[in-house]
């Protein structure tokens, strides 16, 4: 007799067995009616075994592509597929696995070869390195370093100098 | 035959060019709860307030617009369909007699859009390039170096430009070649649509040819591509109307004096065949059928015989009866002049 299997969410009798290749690796799930009717499974375009395996979506890289959620907006592959657009810039980093496929059948070449911002790449990067040297300011003063605090204060108000120059 | 004045290049009636920016850290427009998309709309006004180009541009915010006011604009080519129905706080900064517009919070944060009579992608992809560096020193975009401008949509993506020509091609239309143009250019990168852009009919033989791919190539490449498609369906159109002028000359005469006595004894008159009799009269001119003049006025009049145009004129929300009623009376008004046709034999401008 064939072993009887168990919902693999709530521990119910499994009705429904499923099999999914991702990344080149077989994963089997079984449900009961209940999950599986939950997570989606009677739609085939918007049901991923990691999903239903972690009981709540997986965050950020998934191999498969499938159950990416951006890490920073939050939009799901299935809200991508369904509407057709990202919803932030950081999606592009987060659905990387996804993306490249889709851009060699929709461009002439995936790599940019127009112009650059180059204002705001520099800005950007000013910016960054502003919030990392607050940082460190802020444990030199937790720590009592205050010399070293002192000559960060200068140094951060000098960035914050060229910055403001640099918005024009 | 080729150029770049409008009024002697009659096949091509405007260009444009249009090119995507969001700004780094922020969601995009489609995907931003309310208060995202004013943090959004209110930092783009504010940058764009001291853009040299932009002094003395109109800044209006959408939500404060009534339906014929978005009309308009959309009929005018200032802000995008999708922009009329767009959610709160979504807003345009205009230089209409600049051909100038950015929408704010559209499928993108920005669309800068450059718009010129005749065939003039260079010159507008200069303008438009001298505009966005301006913008570029008040906003951070949101751009990776390897995928370039980040952007909603990932069709898009990269350049963020779509420049495109409204063409008028009745003849290709006439000799039932379209068809056979869209595989043809689609081939090359280039996209066909109707007049007013992504998903539309194309009323009066207007289709609007646009480069299809943004990444990949740099925008001078993409430019001269798409300069290139449309100096070839330029040629086409003039050979298909020499064509039907050799081999059809009756029906082609019949067509057009039909349109005229359409607008100087009609009596209703829906925008749709407005467009395509209007298109006939522009036909006419370039053929040198009617006096050159008139060529302008029937594209002034695809224009202003739209819905949002016509309300806006009598200052009242209309019904589509009353309207073709509307139209009809301001057609015969304008066209009551219009010459009967001369002579094929008069024929020289093709």
């Amino acid at each position: 007799m064939a072993e009887s299997h168990k919902c693999q969410i709530c521990g119910k009798p499994a009705t429904v067995h499923l099999t999914q290749i991702s990344g080149g690796k077989i994963h089997k799930f079984d449900l009961c009616d209940e999950c599986a009717h939950a997570k989606g499974v009677t739609d085939p375009d918007g049901y991923s075994v990691s999903e239903a395996n972690a009981g709540k979506p997986v965050a950020h890289k998934h191999p498969a592509g499938e159950s990416i959620v951006c890490g920073v907006c939050g939009i799901t592959a299935k809200d991508f597929k369904k509407m057709g657009h990202f919803g932030c810039p950081s999606c592009y980093e987060y659905f990387g696995p996804i993306i490249t496929p889709m851009l060699e059948g929709m461009h002439r070449d995936i790599e940019h070869r127009g112009r650059q911002p180059a204002r705001s790449l520099a800005r950007l990067a000013l910016r960054k390195k502003i919030t990392l040297l607050e940082s460190v300011l802020s444990d030199a003063v937790a720590e009592e370093r205050f010399e070293e605090a002192a000559r960060l204060r200068d140094e951060l108000g000098a960035l914050k100098d060229q910055l403001q120059d640099q918005i024009s | 035959m080729l150029c770049g004045e409008a009024e002697a290049c009659p096949v091509v009636i405007t260009t444009r060019i249009r090119l995507a920016r969001n700004l780094a850290g922020h969601p995009f427009p489609g995907w931003a709860k309310e208060a995202q998309r004013r943090t959004v709309l209110d930092l783009c006004l504010g940058a764009l307030g001291g853009v040299p180009q932009l002094r003395g541009a109109v800044t209006l915010a959408m939500d404060t617009l009534s339906q014929t006011e978005k009309l308009i604009l959309a009929e005018s080519h200032l802000i995008s369909r999708e922009l009329m129905e767009s959610r709160p706080f979504a807003g345009i900064v205009t230089r209409p007699e600049a051909g100038c517009s950015i929408m704010v919070n559209e499928e993108d944060h920005l669309r800068i859009q450059l718009m010129q009579g005749g065939l003039a992608l260079e010159e507008l992809w200069e303008r438009a390039s001298e505009l966005d560096q301006s913008m570029e020193g008040r906003l951070d975009y949101a751009f990776s170096p390897r995928l370039g401008y980040l952007t909603s949509c990932p069709t898009n993506l990269g350049t963020g430009i779509r420049a495109s020509a409204m063409m008028h091609l009745p003849g290709l239309v006439m000799k039932n070649h379209i068809d056979q143009l869209v595989r043809m250019v689609s081939q090359l990168g280039i996209a066909v649509r109707g007049h007013l852009g992504e998903g539309s009919a194309a009323k009066g033989s207007i289709f609007q040819i646009s480069n299809q791919q943004t990444l990949g190539e740099d925008e001078e490449s993409i430019i001269r591509r798409l300069h290139n498609v449309i100096d070839a369906i330029t040629e086409q159109e003039l050979n298909a109307r020499q064509c039907l002028l050799e081999e059809n000359e009756p029906q082609l005469m019949d067509k057009i004096g039909r349109a005229r006595g359409v607008l100087q004894n009609g009596h209703l008159l829906s925008s749709d065949e407005a467009m395509d009799i209007l298109s006939l009269i522009r036909l006419a001119a370039d053929l040198g059928l009617v006096p050159s003049q008139w060529r302008g006025r029937a594209d002034r009049l695809m224009i202003e015989a739209q819905p949002g145009h016509m309300q806006h004129r009598v200052a009242a929300e209309l019904g589509a009866t009353r309207r073709d009623v509307l139209r009809a009376v301001q057609m015969r008004e304008e066209f009551a002049q219009l010459p009967a046709l001369t002579e094929v034999t008069g024929v020289a401008n093709l």
